[in-house]
């Protein structure tokens, strides 16, 4: 049949030689907007707006799980008939909407309006309307814009583009400081706030923040790491403002977070004996936890299926750390610059896959039958039913699962199927 | 521009979804953009759906805006059509697509596929998932019987008598509320009025079946948020009658079984015969509510406030259940649906009360706590509202979450359909003897009323305790003297909150600034009469 999608091509490009398999077709995956599930969670004094359709609105009260907060942080401006046929009206409509949300939210100080695939295709102009209501109403609230559509954006890329308008607000310093980039769970911050203390870092910064309101500076002497594979964009954004990329693979695992922290330990000048004496007690506990999880997963195969970008770092932990055999690793997209340290620590023998075209992967995990497929929410029982044990890959975002003290946590998390496997005889 | 926080109805074309993924061998592909696969997890996650849900999406992005989208629509469509071998295509945009206007119906079409293809037109910024399942099935069976249409004007031959009567069950589908079971209790209620089953669709139809639609005498309308565009055209094109009475509850279930038995032509008396409405005892109904409901043990049903807020269907039934088979007070009645608001509104009147037609979860939510009901029948949403507000709540409708598709059998329609109500709007009230010990003993540690229902998770403690402080008005509220406030304790915690906002209004209407023992009692004498 003549397929008008892109023909698969195994490339080899930039520096890491690794062959990629591109593919293009239906994704299983969700847009940006999704982001907006733990960004408002994490960011206590924002609200996110989508303007879009019932589809948006819906969307992330699925993706949500359901509705867990009465009267949550984010909403759907929704689009009607009357929006489209007369744009004017559409931003006056939006205007006054926001003015009321806000009335009734007198907390909030930071309004995203969030763009979404039928804002973006109507060429509402977000960016105008921040604009005309910042005249408005600041320094009471700020409003900021971005794009969360799923013509522009996949699933974590939706945090990127959020944490992007950060960029240009941010003060210029000259101080030396450490910006930890990517939302982390409070817990998990707070874990790694007390490590870096601990090995001398002090003037650490995390982006985001718990509040929106409290933008952190930004200079030559701002040492970025991130902490989340799939915030490209700012980090650009912010290398164009002066500051240095930290390279090192991301804290996940034993091993990974000790990668992770040595960065900066090296970039600081922390002497090795410092770094060992601080991390030595957290490196040994995770790895007792690994420990344990070890005998479920050494040997099994493995096959990821896009979603968060997380997956070349996932698959490196569970590699090298838990033995697993990798198939395929498939991401929605491969940032080089943000994933270069892991690339460089995967086998030669796997399939690395970008983009997605759905039938095409499913093929390929029926062909392979790995011990453990980790898919999304929509694919995971129609694969059960057809006897592939299934990890969904969902949790891996909204858990934490960063740093030593959370690494048998994440270990146990693709433990789980197993475990419960065999319990199980009915 | 609507500010929506949480939605009752996805778009239109997760209407359609629903009706290719109830069926067996239809394939719907939709234009949309990358993230609309999300709607997949409802199926295979709220219902447990073994199987994808039977739709390709074209996944078009930015860069392919400036042309080349249509192009997918193609590349979809035949995709689909080999790897699936489906016996009808349906083809349609999401609300992006809509906005681009490739045609994808109308693409397909030209494609010249030997299969059926049914281009869905489902305005996504003024329609919503019921009104677009509908219309999916009425397209889709319309074109599948175009060639089978009468004559306008030609007379139905009559059956023959030889031949059992049959009827097509219409309007179930996956994600909507307990169909499955639904279904096979109605399918019993026939057998036993010696009527066949001819077509059951959406749910479990194939793409033939829906050709055999007609070789049925006539319909019953089970789920008329889905069904009734089709049923209608059914009626008016083949002469095929169609039900009006949804068998929820024993005194509707009754009078379903004689609607039924006359479009049928049968004797309805294999199942009516036993049936003697007002009776106590056993033996009154094949249902055990009428005797459950007689004992005296659901004394303390009587005159329980309930709150009803549902798709129509499914809200004016349990109304009428709460009413005439509970003994409860309707204090609320509404749904989310516009189509059906005139029904609703009729029902609500029969109540004495009005009816609420919204889909703005907070003005429901606004509602249910002015209304301080003691009961919630609603959906997905009004859980959270009751759970919030600390106020028992039944489900009876979708939007449905995964706890609402259960592996028991466990219908609402028919006579073992009463028997579930009864025991799922019981379940999360304070059982009766409790309630009186819970009275007599309120000074008790134990039995203080703050206590929850020992069947009930202690959660429960502070959410009701939540509840009540949350009915106390704002800043302005009088002030309670240390008598009236012992007081107001002695009254059952169900009715507190009422009890204080209304002595607390007649407290303001009266100038008072304080509310002492009198005080409340003049209150409540104020609005007895």
């Amino acid at each position: 049949m003549s397929n008008l999608h892109d023909i698969p091509i195994a490339t080899r490009s930039g520096c890491d030689e690794r062959p990629v398999l591109r593919e293009r077709g239906q994704r299983e995956v969700f847009c940006g907007l999704t982001g907006i599930v733990w960004l408002h969670r994490k960011l206590q004094d924002a609200f996110f707006l989508v303007v879009g359709s019932r589809t948006c609105a819906h969307l992330i009260q699925s993706a949500a799980g359901v509705m867990i907060f009465a009267e949550p942080r984010f909403g759907t401006a929704i689009l009607t008939d009357r929006d489209l046929a007369g744009m004017a009206d559409a931003n006056d409509e939006l205007d006054r909407l926001c003015v009321t949300l806000l009335e009734r939210r007198p907390e909030i100080r930071t309004l995203f309006l969030v763009g979404s695939c039928p804002s973006e295709v109507i060429k509402l102009d977000l960016a105008r309307a921040a604009e005309r209501l910042n005249a408005r109403l600041l320094p009471q609230v700020r409003v900021l814009n971005y794009s969360g559509s799923g013509i522009e954006t996949t699933f974590t890329q939706g945090e990127d583009a959020a944490l992007r308008t950060f960029v240009p607000l941010m003060p210029h310093t000259d101080a030396r400081q450490l910006m930890v980039v990517g939302c982390l769970p409070d817990i998990v911050e707070d874990q790694f706030r007390r490590q870096f203390e601990q090995l001398g870092i002090a003037d650490v910064v995390f982006l985001p923040g718990r509040r929106a309101a409290d933008v952190p500076a930004i200079g030559p002497n701002t040492d970025l790491l991130p902490a989340q594979p799939f915030n490209g964009d700012t980090v650009r954004a912010l290398i164009a403002r002066g500051a240095r990329l930290l390279r090192a693979p991301y804290p996940f695992g034993a091993e990974g977070s000790t990668a992770w922290l040595q960065a900066a330990a090296r970039a600081w000048g922390v002497t090795p004996a410092t770094f060992d004496a601080v991390t030595g007690p957290a490196r040994a506990r995770a790895e007792t936890a690994l420990a344990r999880q070890r005998p479920l997963l050494a040997g099994r195969s493995l096959f990821m299926l896009p979603d968060s970008q997380l997956e070349p770092s996932l698959a490196r932990f569970l590699q090298r750390e838990l033995g697993m055999r990798l198939i395929e690793v498939g991401t929605p997209f491969l940032d080089r610059q943000m994933v270069s340290e892991e690339l460089a620590l995967l086998p030669d023998d796997i399939v690395l896959s970008e983009g997605q075209h759905l039938n095409r992967q499913l093929d390929r995990v029926r062909a392979a039958r790995p011990d453990l497929t980790v898919c999304g929410l929509g694919l995971a029982n129609p694969l059960e039913a057809e006897g592939l044990a299934t990890k969904w890959s969902i949790e891996l975002v909204f858990s934490p699962i960063h740093g030593y003290d959370q690494a048998g946590d994440l270990a146990e998390l693709f433990a789980r199927p197993f475990a419960r496997r065999a319990r199980l005889a009915v | 521009m609507q500010l929506t926080l949480w939605t009752y109805e996805g778009p239109p074309h997760i209407g359609a979804m629903r009706v290719a993924s109830s069926m067996r061998d239809l394939h719907y592909v939709l234009h949309a953009p990358q993230g609309d696969t999300y709607a997949d997890l409802l199926f295979t996650m709220i219902e447990r759906q073994d199987r994808r849900p039977p739709v390709t999406y074209t996944t078009f992005q930015a860069r392919d805006l400036g042309g080349s989208t249509a192009e997918l629509v193609k590349a979809a469509v035949a995709e689909a059509f080999e790897r699936f071998h489906p016996a009808a295509l349906l083809v349609g945009d999401s609300c992006t697509a809509e906005l681009i206007q490739d045609q994808s119906g109308a693409l397909a079409a030209g494609m010249q596929l030997p299969i059926p293809v049914v281009a869905l037109e489902l305005p996504a910024y003024s329609k919503k998932e019921n009104w677009g399942a509908a219309e999916t099935f009425y397209h889709l069976a319309r074109t599948l019987l175009a060639d089978r249409v009468p004559a306008p004007g030609a007379a139905r031959p009559p059956r023959d008598p030889a031949r059992r009567p049959r009827a097509n069950l219409l309007g179930p589908t996956v994600l909507g509320f307990r169909c499955r079971d639904d279904v096979t209790e109605i399918r019993r209620l026939l057998d036993a009025l010696g009527i066949d089953v001819n077509v059951v669709a959406p749910l479990g139809a194939s793409v033939d079946d829906l050709r055999r639609l007609p070789d049925a005498d006539f319909n019953i309308d089970l789920y008329p948020e889905v069904s009734r565009t089709l049923t209608g055209w059914l009626s008016r094109s083949f002469g095929m009658p169609a039900t009006r009475t949804i068998p929820m509850g024993v005194g509707a279930t009754r009078d379903f079984i004689a609607e039924v038995a006359a479009l049928a032509g049968v004797d309805p008396s294999p199942l009516l015969g036993a049936e003697t409405p007002g009776a106590a005892g056993r033996g009154a109904s094949a249902s055990r509510q009428p005797w459950y409901a007689r004992s005296v043990d659901s004394t303390y049903l009587t005159g329980k406030r309930v709150f009803i807020f549902a798709d129509a269907t499914h809200a004016i039934a349990a109304a009428r259940i709460a009413a005439e088979e509970m003994g409860f007070t309707v204090v609320g009645l509404g749904c989310y649906a516009r189509d059906f608001a005139r029904d609703v509104r009729e029902a609500a009147a029969r109540y004495g009360v009005e009816a609420l037609i919204s889909d703005d979860y907070l003005e429901v939510e606004k509602a249910i706590a002015a209304a301080a009901p003691e009961l919630v029948l609603g959906t997905q949403m009004e859980r959270h509202i009751a759970k919030r507000l600390g106020i028992a709540c039944a489900v009876i409708s979708s939007p449905i979450h995964v706890q609402d598709v259960p592996a028991r059998y466990s219908p609402v329609y028919g006579f073992e359909g009463a028997n579930v109500l009864f025991d799922s709007w019981v379940h999360p009230l304070v059982m009766g003897l409790e309630e009186h010990l819970l009275q007599m003993f309120r000074d008790d540690f134990e039995f203080n009323d703050a206590a929850p229902a020992s069947h009930l998770p202690a959660v429960a403690v502070q959410t009701m305790a939540v509840a009540e402080l949350g009915m106390s008005d704002a800043d302005d509220a009088p002030a309670w003297t240390a008598d009236g406030e012992r007081e107001l304790k002695k009254i059952p915690f169900f009715v507190r909150g009422k009890a204080r906002r209304n002595t607390e209004s007649y407290a303001r209407s009266r100038g008072l600034s304080t509310i002492t023992v009198e005080t409340l009692y003049d209150a409540k004498a104020h609005f007895a009469r």
